[in-house]
């Protein structure tokens, strides 16, 4: 198996909001934290596109270089976890991410902020699979339920798929060869270090894992 | 007073034998995915802890849930 990866189809996507509210459901994620956004590009402009935004889960992640505390860390399947007992709630990560995935609770009476909260992949945290502290802490866990990210899986018009990265763009891929149009995947280059956002696009070194 | 002095000096001089270390833990280590979670709420059609299954299962689901191309043509 390759490694796990999302593909927004901006082609597709009609900002419904439907998988920022799947999201929030499924992990019960609290007031002000939002793992997944819905940004709208070009806006009010003849041919604006919306994409679905969240953690990426990069290849070369900022926010496992830049944490002080090293609480990250990367599943066999390339999906980019953190545990929230080692976070300091330091911040640097919101700084370093391109997505803007890194999340910080405002509790408390002075809004103090808290640990940081992302997207998981749905694949919960270091705490036992499917266990109830791992899903106060981080949500629940689909991956080891055999189930992919809810975002994914509620998308009205499949825009947002989520998966093994070489089943999403055999898909994707298929649907731009069909449709003639909308080969570009927003975040794929800087997410999977294929391109970096605004650089020229550098081919994967042989043997790398996609 | 000499007494009160030298007490002081050795509390002051054995004050860091009670220092704690700050290096940095190894990050624990989740359970892998395929693993699965012991209970029923898992999707039907692989075997909890057989990798290939979980591989396969995730795979399908992919197929099914997202590629409607696959799916009406």
């Amino acid at each position: 198996m390759a490694r796990m990866k999302f593909i927004c189809d901006a082609e597709r996507c009609i900002e419904c909001n439907g998988c920022v509210t799947a999201c929030k459901n499924e992990h019960e994620v609290p007031w002000g934290v939002n793992r997944r956004r819905v940004v709208t590009l070009n806006d009010g402009i003849p041919g604006e596109r919306s994409i679905s935004v969240a953690c990426m889960h990069c290849s070369d992640a900022p926010c496992m270089a830049v944490c002080p505390v090293n609480c990250f860390y990367r599943t066999d399947e390339g999906v980019v976890l953190h545990d929230k007992d080692v976070c300091i709630g330091c911040g640097y990560c919101a700084y370093a991410c391109p997505f803007g995935a890194p999340q910080f609770p405002s509790q408390g009476t002075f809004g103090v902020r808290g640990k940081m909260d992302k997207c998981t992949f749905c694949a919960g945290g270091p705490q036992a699979n499917g266990s109830q502290a791992e899903f106060e802490k981080y949500g629940r866990n689909r991956l080891a339920e055999g189930k992919l990210p809810v975002c994914a899986e509620m998308c009205a018009t499949k825009a947002l798929i989520a998966g093994d990265g070489d089943v999403v763009a055999d898909i994707f891929r298929n649907r731009v060869l069909k449709r003639g149009k909308g080969a570009e995947v927003w975040g794929w280059g800087t997410a999977y270090a294929s391109k970096q956002a605004g650089q020229p696009g550098v081919s994967a070194p042989e043997g790398a894992k996609s | 007073m000499k007494r009160v002095l030298s007490m002081t000096a050795l509390a002051m001089l054995l004050a860091a034998c009670g220092e704690t270390p700050q290096t940095l833990g190894a990050v624990r280590k989740d359970d892998s995915a395929y693993q699965g979670t012991g209970k029923g709420f898992a999707a039907a059609g692989w075997k909890q802890g057989d990798k290939a299954a979980w591989e396969s299962q995730l795979k399908a689901r992919a197929q099914q849930g997202q590629n409607d191309y696959g799916r009406m043509n």
